[in-house]
């Protein structure tokens, strides 16, 4: 197991996913996660000089789009897929410590 | 514990401790979001219009629907470069980021934004005072949507939901990131008008605060005057408006100082302006950096700019706020800081007072009517010769001041040459043997108030000037230059002592 992963990374990751996670999951991510790492670490024990960083694997630069409208979708049809609606927007529950 | 705030006219803030002494000097750094004047939103052909009726312009991939893909909109490339290359930015090759964070104004839980690798990078703004403040990136991000506790009815108090429109999500903004590099909060609204007439220029937004299209944070901290180290710095919100940012950073600045001279520490943190009361309070606690846990968006490709294009942009770029400024100051013969010189360009009023200077009217005069008598809008009528003819009228003691004002403000209207509108309104020289036998004859008719006028003390003469120099102007339809009229009363003063 990599020693860089602790079990309260995992907790505080899960905390900020907003993942409620039981002690066994915990434990199993931790290892999950780790092993995932570990195989990323095996890249940096390469010889990569002269290699540059590589951000996307695809060949591609500046995929662009014209500033053109293009007809989203309607609506009512919108809303109508959302839980709670009022007053023609998505009703969510009120986020913890939100600004007033 | 009461301070007292001595401004140093151009320069530096000092709050000073009255029980300590101690000198305190304000630092701040600007944050600027602003919203790219597209037709349609960053990633998706949704248009990019504020005020719309809530959640019409939305689409799978402004509403995070799966499945969806983001293409960035190139205008938003254009519109971005031509306000980094104006702000003396480098283009760089750039990548996006997704910044992950729980709030429902972004449906997919992440904002698209540049975080490590951003498009312009290091330049600087050149404020009025000459004063330089750089500029540490301006990089693309989204928008998001528009939250709010209130329903129909208005304000719903205890609500435990929110209800939100996602018209904004999506929409382009660039974020200017200056430096810590302001010392005055004259001079934070300074930058943000000379930002403002940037964003203008280049056509890049429409920097309109009052609609949220241009918001700014301010990164305050304080230090005792003559330290180089920043101090602990807090990010003050919700300023709507320029007036609330000076009043925000003042506060701020003056909280921090009663802090720190308790001998407390300053908390990094968010804090809110709240215009009403006047002060700052503490709101979310500042997320770390990392806890964002930014990383690469694998749906969107690099952005590497070609050459051609930052070349092509250059090439086209507007005179700017500081090249315009330069150049009315060499031709009136004013100052570069001078205000009329500002708000000439400003106005947008610089091409037709650097025109109706070449055509012969004195640089200063012309300024004088760019700065008392005309607006941006208004004086489209206006043309250049007719304007210098008028100054040259004006010189020439065939008008005087407030006449002047009165023909200019009838060619804005008309378009008519001022020697026409002056001959019809009646307005002539008037010779000194003319005016002589009006004043004579008023102060005849005013025996005390005139003795009171020679006699009284300082309060009771500027009193008095005011009522004879009102009766003259009645009695010679305003013909009289107030100036020549001044130095008849005062002269005939003297004669009578």
């Amino acid at each position: 197991m990599s020693a860089r992963l602790t079990r309260d990374n995992v907790a505080k990751v899960a905390d900020l996913a907003r993942l409620e996670l039981t002690d066994a999951d915990l434990d199993r991510y931790t290892e999950q996660l780790s092993a995932v790492l570990d195989h990323a670490e095996d890249v940096a024990s390469l010889d990569l000089d002269g290699v540059p960083p590589t951000s996307h694997p695809l060949p591609l630069v500046n995929v662009l789009r014209a500033d053109v409208v293009v007809e989203g979708v309607d609506r009512e049809e919108v809303l109508s897929q959302a839980p709670s609606v009022e007053d023609r927007r998505f009703r969510v529950p009120a986020i913890l410590g939100e600004e007033p | 514990m009461t301070l007292t705030h001595e401004p140093i006219e151009g320069e530096h803030f000092i709050v000073v401790s009255e029980t300590t002494g101690n000198e305190w000097e304000i630092v701040v750094g600007l944050e600027v979001h602003c919203e790219l004047a597209t037709v349609t939103k960053l990633f998706c052909g949704c248009p990019n219009m504020f005020g719309d009726e809530p959640n019409t312009n939305v689409c799978p991939v402004c509403l995070g629907l799966p499945g969806s893909l983001p293409v960035l909109n190139e205008n938003v490339v254009e519109l971005a470069m031509r306000l980094g290359r104006a702000l003396q930015c480098s283009v760089e090759p750039s990548v996006f980021a997704r910044k992950n964070y729980f709030y429902p104004d972004m449906p997919k839980d992440y904002q698209v934004t540049q975080f490590d690798r951003p498009i312009n990078a290091d330049g600087w703004l050149d404020l009025p005072d000459g004063t330089r403040v750089g500029i540490e990136r301006a990089h693309i991000e989204e928008d998001t949507g528009k939250n709010s506790h209130a329903g129909g009815s208005g304000r719903i108090h205890g609500a435990d939901y929110s209800l939100v429109d996602y018209n904004r999500a999506g929409v382009p903004l660039v974020e200017i990131v200056g430096r810590p590099h302001i010392r005055h909060p004259e001079q934070a609204k300074t930058y943000i008008d000379e930002l403002r007439a940037i964003l203008l220029t280049t056509g890049a937004s429409d920097a309109k605060m009052e609609e949220g299209s241009l918001r700014v944070d301010a990164n305050v901290s304080v230090r005792r005057v003559g330290d180089s180290e920043l101090g602990t710095r807090c990010e003050v919100k919700n300023l709507n408006s320029l007036r609330s940012l000076g009043r925000a950073i003042e506060y701020e600045a003056r909280r921090q100082v009663d802090l720190l001279e308790t001998g407390e520490r300053i908390k990094q943190e968010t804090r809110h302006w709240d215009e009403g009361a006047g002060r700052t309070r503490a709101g979310r606690s500042k997320e770390e950096a990392e806890d964002y846990r930014y990383f690469q968006e694998p749906d969107l490709v690099p952005l590497v700019p070609s050459a051609e294009w930052i070349a092509a942009i250059d090439a086209a770029m507007p005179p700017l706020p500081a090249a315009r400024r330069d150049a009315l100051a060499l031709a009136s013969g004013l100052g570069v800081t001078e205000s009329s010189v500002v708000i000439a360009v400003q106005r947008d009023l610089d091409q037709l007072a650097l025109a109706a200077i070449a055509a012969g009217g004195d640089g200063k005069r012309v300024l004088t009517h760019v700065e008392h008598n005309l607006s941006g809008e208004g004086s489209a009528e206006l043309g250049p010769d007719a304007f210098a003819q008028l100054v040259g009228l004006e010189l020439g003691g065939q008008l005087t001041a407030t006449q002047a004002k009165t023909v200019l403000a009838e060619m804005v209207v008309s378009g008519r040459a001022p020697d026409v509108i002056a001959a019809e309104l009646g307005f002539e020289a008037m010779d000194s043997s003319e005016l002589e036998g009006i004043v004579d004859g008023l102060i005849a008719e005013s025996p005390e108030e005139w003795s009171d006028f020679c006699t009284g003390d300082d309060k009771k003469r500027a009193k008095l000037q005011g009522f004879f120099t009102g009766k003259i102007m009645k009695a010679t339809k305003g013909q009289a230059d107030g100036k020549a009229v001044a130095a008849l009363l005062e002269s005939r003063r003297a004669e009578s002592l």
